[in-house]
């Protein structure tokens, strides 16, 4: 509509205008290059950006389960408004479930594990939600805090699930071993094919974590799949609807608990699904991976990049995980420092790093206004 | 369950001490929720600095075990001073720093949930790690006692031997347990008075209850809040205190679980409501002094939120209703 | 889509209200009525606040096709009738019945879809959302997609996104808003906004249309425009309840009038009767000069 007669007056494009202006086999092309970049990334090693002090490969597995994560809880916080600080607790659930199936109580393979995490990581939502999602938003908070301590506390307490030590042994996904994938060595500052540096495809090992990175990515692509699809819906208007106003919501026809209640179960269900990869990663779990400080940093990763927008919370996770791990160097410094960026983020940033896409829309929409009210200069 | 009944007369001491401390500190949650409809989550931090305050001053004293009655006075007096000054001046930094540039670009609730998040770290973070701070400085020799070992437990020099006062069932009330609960209600109703009786507190429940009309009406918002943040921080000196005194130790992120507990305390009473914070406070002390004896102490915290979710979700209002001004829907 | 904007018009600051859109309801299966029998009546209803009371005692009856007045001076309980008819308090005695059938203790949700919708006094839009999507949101209310249709774009999504967006955007088009779709609701002008709420309730299909005082903060000439806009959405095949402020406003656009004081009814009939009725007089004496003008 009227808003491209804008655009053409305004000499600079911005990237999304751009991008969104090419002819779509061009788009496709880009967009694979993207994703192979970011396939390539663990191998490419470019300096400054690969973290020295750890296995980058590893790094890059982390920051991949901040994003999951951080999709999950932009359910439920951005699109739906419900403040959960408990979502560590789904985490742990779906971690657990696939410890204790795989390896502390029955032996089934990782594969068949996984989606029975998934389903009992919604069911723990649904089962949290029904009674709690009634109560006023603000104790959502402290009631969804609490069973995230409490889903702790029972891990640590109880001898069934390993208790403080946790659980040891647990399976890798299935691997095909099928060919060496080389990587880049920087050291004489121009890129070379290190062949001696290679990484199997695909292979589940110890030591080299990309194919975990690897994996994350695929399952990253298939869930902001599933959000886009979900999102522009009847599913995604009634979360946003019911986030803006619940009463004026349910008295335009939106069921809003019945609402609240799937986005809930649908974040902890993505939860649950993070937190089996990460039990796949690392092969060990123990409570101390799940303290209630992850659910602040998750929240925080959420909230920093702009909540209700994806591109925004998938930046939000990268700053929350990757920046700690680069700069390790400061390691005793990392909370503070990240204590500090959240205060000046939260002050300089109300709306996050990215604010959801409204906000830039209603922006070109000014100014389409203020083109309006000063008259059309060239026609 | 025996050893509930064995047991029930020191369990309930203990209980009500600590309850009196989650009172305490759930006064400075419930001030700023009344006024701001927020969760100041850096309020434990604000605790965690009036407990430094206190253990730092009576090292400074030089007190210790042997002490006359007269000195032993002093040291809690002056305990008292250091740690609601602290508490009282971090907790308007607080507001100064992390929810005023804030509240004047009218940003996002969850945005200042952020922003305390974030003050929470630094402030927790900076204790945990005074000790490379002071190096900066070339500090680190001169407070060797005050910095070293800046990640662990830091013991209150022994000041006040507990003493058995009277016999309970079976159980010898020490002169720390009266002094620790009969303080916190005496310090309750002190506050209570002041929020109901002067010119301030009126401002404050003006406030609380309507925030255009106390506009209207003259009242300056940016000072009522500060002295709400001053006053909350002010009890959490004092809340320091008392837990200094019956357990003994602090360390630089003793604020979470406790921050949490006294949050959880005043939700349990009715968020908003000073009598319900006392109350609230009391409860979940008792609750969880009870409910260990029965399960176990490791499932302590356990039952402190399960019976938060439970009250909840009877009572969604809290014990006794929200009331600082009234709850608006 | 072709650039009509490169030669556009002088900018208005409202849209052109397109009243020949055919926005007739959808016939969606439920029990149909004939004009002028009665679609819903409040029967002998009481409200109670505590010590309060609200309404009391009040009964009347809305019939297919026509539009209803609803006046009273400030406080005499014509939004809590609102209230009670949408399911948001429920009566402390007496039962509102719709199309037969009465409501009960029916959710706020399901009385919309058995088809009564309404506006608010104080604009209650989904404000960060587009005027679009604002209107979608209501159009959904008959809808059924769930994530799994969504999730796999099943013929069901396709088909009720269609259709949903077809609707809204002839509801938008109806009210003048039609270029102003994208826009976030916030971001609307006032009037633009009045008119955003009527477009949304509209969309839920109702039977009847409650209007909360919609023409609060326009000026006179705003004013007339509106009427005539309501007038032609009865004309459509609506049946609407008007809540107003504005005496002689009413007494122009309406059938019968129901006047309200102090929570009961205090008369009821044709606008020239209510006009020269003594009690609505007395009602509005010492009421200010421009309410009750």
């Amino acid at each position: 509509m009227s808003t491209s007669t804008a655009q053409t007056r305004k000499p600079r494009l911005d990237f999304k205008d751009r991008v969104a202006g090419l002819p779509k086999p061009v788009k496709i092309v880009l967009w694979a290059l993207f994703a192979v970049f970011l396939f390539a990334l663990p191998l490419l090693n470019i300096p400054f950006i690969t973290t020295e002090d750890s296995d980058f490969g590893g790094v890059l597995f982390t920051v991949a389960t901040y994003v999951l994560v951080a999709l999950g809880l932009n359910i439920v916080v951005g699109y739906a408004g419900l403040l959960d600080l408990g979502y560590v607790g789904f985490y742990a659930i779906g971690a657990y479930v696939v410890g204790v199936l795989s390896s502390a109580h029955a032996s089934l393979p990782w594969l068949v594990a996984v989606p029975i995490a998934i389903v009992v990581a919604m069911i723990s939502g649904v089962i949290l939600g029904a009674p709690t999602l009634r109560v006023r938003g603000d104790y959502l908070a402290i009631v969804t805090l609490g069973f995230g301590e409490i889903v702790r506390l029972t891990l640590v307490n109880s001898q069934w699930l390993g208790g403080a030590r946790g659980i040891t042994d647990i399976p890798r996904p299935p691997g095909i071993e099928l060919f060496e994938v080389p990587s880049l060595d920087w050291s004489n500052g121009t890129p070379v094919v290190d062949l001696d540096n290679t990484t199997t495809f695909l292979k589940f090992g110890i030591g080299d974590f990309v194919p975990y990175y690897w994996l994350a990515l695929v399952i990253i692509v298939l869930v902001l799949v599933f959000d886009i699809l979900v999102k522009n819906s009847r599913v995604g208007r009634a979360w946003e609807a019911t986030r803006e106003d619940e009463d004026a919501a349910e008295l335009m026809g939106v069921p809003t608990f019945r609402f609240k209640l799937l986005a809930f179960s649908l974040g902890a269900a993505i939860g649950g699904l993070s937190g089996a990869l990460f039990a796949g990663k690392a092969g060990f779990i123990s409570p101390d991976s799940f303290q209630l400080l992850l659910s602040i940093l998750f929240i925080a990763a959420v909230v920093v990049g702009g909540a209700g927008n994806r591109v925004g919370v998938i930046l939000g996770a990268i700053v929350v995980s990757y920046f700690p791990e680069r700069f390790r160097e400061f390691a005793d410094f990392r909370v503070l420092v990240f204590g500090l960026a959240l205060m000046v983020l939260a002050i300089f940033r109300p709306q996050g790093i990215l604010p959801p896409g409204r906000t830039r829309r209603v922006k070109r929409a000014d100014e389409r206004e203020q083109v309006l009210e000063e008259g059309l200069p060239d026609a | 369950m025996q050893f509930l009944i064995d047991n029930f007369a020191a369990l309930t001491i203990t209980g009500l001490a600590i309850g009196a401390v989650y009172a305490l500190i759930a006064l400075g949650y419930t001030f700023v929720y009344g006024v701001l409809r927020l969760i100041n989550f850096a309020h434990s931090e604000v605790f965690m600095y009036g407990s430094f305050a206190a253990v730092w001053v009576v090292m400074i004293l030089g007190g210790n075990v042997s002490g006359s009655t007269g000195q032993v006075i002093f040291w809690v007096a002056m305990m008292f001073v250091a740690a609601m000054l602290m508490s009282g001046f971090v907790a308007v930094v607080i507001e100064r720093v992390a929810y005023r540039p804030l509240r004047k670009r009218n940003a996002p609730p969850l945005i200042a949930l952020i922003s305390a998040i974030g003050a929470s770290f630094v402030l927790s973070e900076a204790m945990g790690l005074r000790e490379k701070i002071a190096r900066w400085f070339g500090l680190d020799d001169t407070l060797r006692d005050y910095v070293s070992n800046s990640r662990n437990n830091v013991p209150l020099p022994t000041i006040i031997k507990p003493q058995g006062v009277f016999n309970l069932f079976g159980y010898e009330v020490t002169n720390v347990d009266i002094f620790v609960i009969v303080g916190a209600i005496a310090m309750m109703i002190v506050l209570d008075q002041f929020v109901s009786r002067s010119r301030l507190g009126r401002g404050i429940r003006a406030v609380a209850m309507d925030p255009e009309a106390a506009a209207l009406m003259g009242v300056n918002r940016d000072r009522v809040i500060r002295v709400t943040f001053l006053v909350g921080g002010v009890m959490a000196g004092a809340a320091a205190v008392f837990y200094l005194l019956k357990i003994g130790i602090t360390r630089y992120d003793v604020g979470f679980i406790l921050g949490v507990k006294a949050f959880t305390a005043a939700v349990l009473g009715g968020i908003g409501n000073l009598r319900g914070a006392l109350l609230g406070g009391f409860v979940l002390g008792l609750a969880e002094n009870y409910g260990s004896a029965i399960v176990g102490t490791q499932w302590k915290d356990v039952v402190s939120f399960l019976l938060l979710i439970v009250i909840l979700l009877f009572r969604p209002t809290g014990l006794l209703g929200e009331s600082l001004g009234k709850a608006r829907a | 889509m072709p650039e009509p904007t490169m030669n556009m018009p002088e900018p208005e600051a409202e849209g052109i209200i397109h009243t020949e859109v055919d926005i007739t309801p959808l016939d969606l299966g439920g029990p149909t009525i004939a004009d002028g029998e009665k679609l819903l009546e409040v029967d002998d209803v009481t409200l109670r606040f505590g010590g309060v009371v609200a309404l009391d005692g009040v009964s009347f009856d809305i019939r297919k096709g026509e539009i209803l007045g609803l006046i009273g001076p400030n406080g005499a309980g014509k939004t809590t009738c609102f209230n009670v008819m949408t399911g948001v308090y429920q009566p402390t005695s007496g039962g509102v019945r719709f199309l037969g059938t009465a409501l009960g203790r029916r959710k706020k949700f399901a009385i919309t879809k058995l088809g009564i919708a309404r506006t608010f006094q104080n604009i209650r839009l989904f404000a960060n959302m587009t005027a679009l999507e604002n209107v979608m949101v209501g159009v959904d209310a008959h809808h059924t997609t769930g994530v799994i249709s969504a999730m796999f774009r099943l013929p069901k999504h396709r088909s009720e996104e269609d259709t949903g967006y077809r609707r809204a955007h002839e509801l938008l088009r109806f009210m003048g808003l039609d270029r102003r779709a994208d826009e976030l609701a916030r971001n609307l002008p006032y009037g633009d906004q009045r008119r955003l709420e009527i477009a949304r309730a509209l969309a839920t299909n109702p039977s009847l249309l409650c209007l909360d005082e919609p023409a609060a903060g326009f000026n006179p000439a705003e004013k007339i425009r509106l009427m005539q806009l309501i007038r032609s959405i009865r004309d459509q095949g609506y049946t609407v309840l008007l809540i107003e402020h504005d005496m002689k406003l009413v007494m122009g656009v309406t059938d019968r009038i129901v006047v309200l004081e102090f929570g009961r009814k205090i008369a009821e009939g044709a606008p020239a009767e209510i006009r020269d009725n003594p009690a609505v007089i007395a009602a509005y004496l010492g009421v200010d000069e421009e309410d009750a003008s």
